[in-house]
């Protein structure tokens, strides 16, 4: 029985780490959507909230208005980017605004360690990380609160956008910008204020998946790289879809770690940090589109 | 006054399609030319090693990323791994086959690039733009991963990290850093023309028929399974090729990490800064991108003394470099292969007006 639970822990610590790669991802699709921008800089945006958030309170403010503060920051860093990045380059072509994006990237990298330093840093959300006691208890699996809390979030966010996208104006007006701005703009959805609150949206969202994995790993620059981890989630579930990334990255992070567990040690280990991408690839290979992505037509 | 082309007439289609049609230009080249070749007599060491050396090899590999993403655009964020392959390929050859020529090693292990090369390009054929791009992470991360891994690649070396073996040909040992900077410069140059003609002829035009519109090249045609895995394998083989120089002209001791997804970066942000689809921009791009990080240390340094901490100079780095990126995108996507061919247009005229 011991195998079973021990498969049952570690799919279930997997399922775990992929939500938190789904809520990174949420920040792609969300811009994608609206923008058909491929945003790069998603990661760099993750980093930025978070380090900021942890150096608003390390300058004394209390937890609760750090987190206005860092709000307000990733607005005016999301509205920015639309103004002096998205604005000049608008009907570009989609390689050329990835390259931006690239650019954006290390500006806000480079920002945020210019702000805030680069020591590596906790957060302390008053969540504790550690094996939660009764389900330790009754069956000896390892499930930490911390896992069960990131899902948790990742439910309300996810349902959060979805009733944005469906019930409200704005979300029909940002629904409408997605399927043709150009007809949108002409029946006079104002455009502007669309990316703009799509770019903030963005920018909370990657508050909130920071928040947690600096919860987890520590504040530090790696965080840029896990989040890149995210690009595989979102060519499986496609670019366009909320409820494809959910899934996908359950599916990309429930794998990994089982192949990291049961087959890593024949190669030494470490076989995660490729395995999405290799997963990715192959997926591509029979399903161009992903999971829950729009068809791909495309004409001469 | 100087660079005018009246009086030249091209009578022949010999002459037409000469690569230096311009006389001036031609006499320039020469004289680039030269100077490059005498440089090692004038330069110290600290200049032939830390930037010379660097900026010819980094040239070469950004030679290979331009001609995938410029000439065949298919992005990629994965030449820092090719690069590795190659680096490796060529210890590994100088290390098991004995009294091979460094410069047959050096092929074979771009050779060994371009055959990775076509593997990582195969999804290629199903997929483009943002999906390809994703795609090629994934070369990047298994290439230096199994490299890692794989201790055979190392020869077992307990330390992880590889010593490249000394450049002998002709029974000479290349060490100085000015030997090796004539040994990269020749390599250099070679497949820098070759690249050059590759471009202007069919199987460029191959290419760029392929970047405009896959699908009107395809029903033109051009077997899209045979463009885009050439320009895979060849862009590899240059890639590979650099890597290989990089080891052995340059790092001299190399570990796996040493070639990381940053790495790639700076190679795209090359591509891009120099002009995408530019055989120039790819040497102007690898010199600004290697240059200014220097000139950006000695602006801060001689603006705020001393003391500025190395960590804020690093990121205020990063933070340019973004900014360079996103300003070049917008007011020059063509880069300063661009501005460069602007400026011999004005040239023509000057000092007159019209």
């Amino acid at each position: 029985m011991g195998d079973i639970f021990f498969f049952v822990e570690v799919l279930v610590a997997g399922l775990l780490s992929g939500v938190m790669y789904a809520l990174v991802a949420l920040g792609f699709v969300l811009i994608y959507k609206a923008s058909s921008v491929f945003n790069f800089a998603q990661g760099a945006m993750v980093f930025l909230a978070v380090l900021s958030f942890v150096g608003f309170m390390e300058l004394g403010l209390p937890f609760w208005a750090a987190l206005p503060v860092t709000i307000g920051m990733m607005v005016l860093v999301g509205m920015a980017t639309e103004r002096f990045v998205l604005r000049p380059l608008v009907s570009q072509t989609e390689e050329t605004l990835l390259m931006a994006t690239i650019g954006l990237a290390f500006v806000i990298e480079g920002l945020a360690q210019f702000l805030w330093g680069v020591d590596v840093r906790n957060l302390d959300l008053g969540i504790h990380d550690e094996p939660i006691g009764w389900v330790m208890d009754t069956t000896g699996m390892l499930i930490s609160q911390l896992d069960i809390m990131a899902g948790v979030v990742a439910g309300i966010m996810v349902t959060a956008l979805a009733l944005l996208f469906s019930r409200t104006k704005v979300g029909r007006g940002l629904r409408a910008v997605a399927d043709d701005h150009t007809a949108a703009l002409s029946i006079g959805i104002p455009l502007k204020h669309i990316w703009m609150l799509v770019w903030a949206t963005a920018g909370v969202v990657a508050l909130v998946a920071g928040m947690l994995w600096g919860a987890r790993s520590g504040v530090q620059f790696a965080l840029v790289w896990v989040a890149l981890k995210a690009l595989p989630v979102l060519i499986i579930g496609g670019f366009t879809s909320v409820p494809g990334v959910i899934v996908a990255g359950l599916l990309v992070g429930a794998s990994e770690k089982v192949v990291e567990v049961y087959f890593g040690p024949y190669f030494g280990g470490g076989v995660e940090v490729w395995f999405p991408y290799i997963l990715a690839v192959l997926f591509l290979l029979i399903r161009p589109e992903g999971l829950f992505g729009e068809k791909i037509i495309r004409r001469v | 006054m100087f660079y005018r082309e009246a009086g030249q007439f091209r009578t022949s289609y010999a002459q037409d399609t000469q690569l230096l049609p311009l006389r001036q230009d031609r006499v320039g080249m020469l004289v680039v030319l030269i100077a490059a070749v005498l440089i090692p007599f004038f330069a110290n060491d600290y200049w032939l090693g830390a930037i010379l050396i660097p900026w010819l090899i980094l040239s070469l590999v950004a030679l290979g990323q331009n001609i995938l993403m410029g000439y065949a655009g298919q992005l990629s964020l994965g030449s820092a791994g090719f690069m590795a392959v190659g680096a490796f390929a060529c210890y590994n050859f100088m290390l098991r086959i004995d009294g091979i020529p460094f410069v047959v090693a050096v092929v074979l292990s771009g050779v060994c690039a371009a055959l990775v090369g076509i593997v990582f390009g195969l999804p290629s054929l199903r997929i483009r733009g943002l999906y390809l791009a994703v795609a090629t992470l994934a070369s990047q991360f298994f290439i230096v991963w199994a490299l890692d891994k794989f201790g055979w690649f190392k020869n077992y070396d307990p330390s992880g990290v590889i010593t490249a073996q000394p450049i002998v040909m002709f029974g000479h040992n290349f060490a100085s850093p000015g030997e090796k900077y004539w040994v990269v410069l020749v390599i250099v140059v070679v497949l820098a023309l070759l690249a050059k003609n590759m471009a202007r002829g069919s199987v460029g035009r191959g290419w760029m028929a392929v970047r405009d519109m896959d699908v009107a090249a395809e029903v033109m045609g051009l077997s899209l399974l045979r463009t885009k895995l050439q320009a895979f394998a060849i862009s590899s083989f240059y890639c590979g090729v650099g890597g290989a120089l990089f080891a052995f002209a340059y790092l001299q001791t190399v570990e796996p990490s040493a070639f990381t997804i940053e790495l790639s970066f700076r190679i795209l942000f090359m591509v891009i800064i120099g002009g995408l689809g530019t055989i120039m921009g790819s040497f102007l791009g690898a010199g600004f991108i290697l240059l200014m990080p220097i000139f950006l240390n000695v602006l801060v340094h001689s603006l705020f003394g001393k003391s500025v901490d190395a960590t804020v100079a690093s990121s205020l780095e990063q933070l340019v470099f973004g900014i360079m990126i996103i300003l070049f995108l917008i007011y020059e996507p063509l880069g300063l292969a661009r501005i460069w061919q602007l400026t011999k247009e004005r040239l023509r005229l000057w000092p007159f007006r019209h």
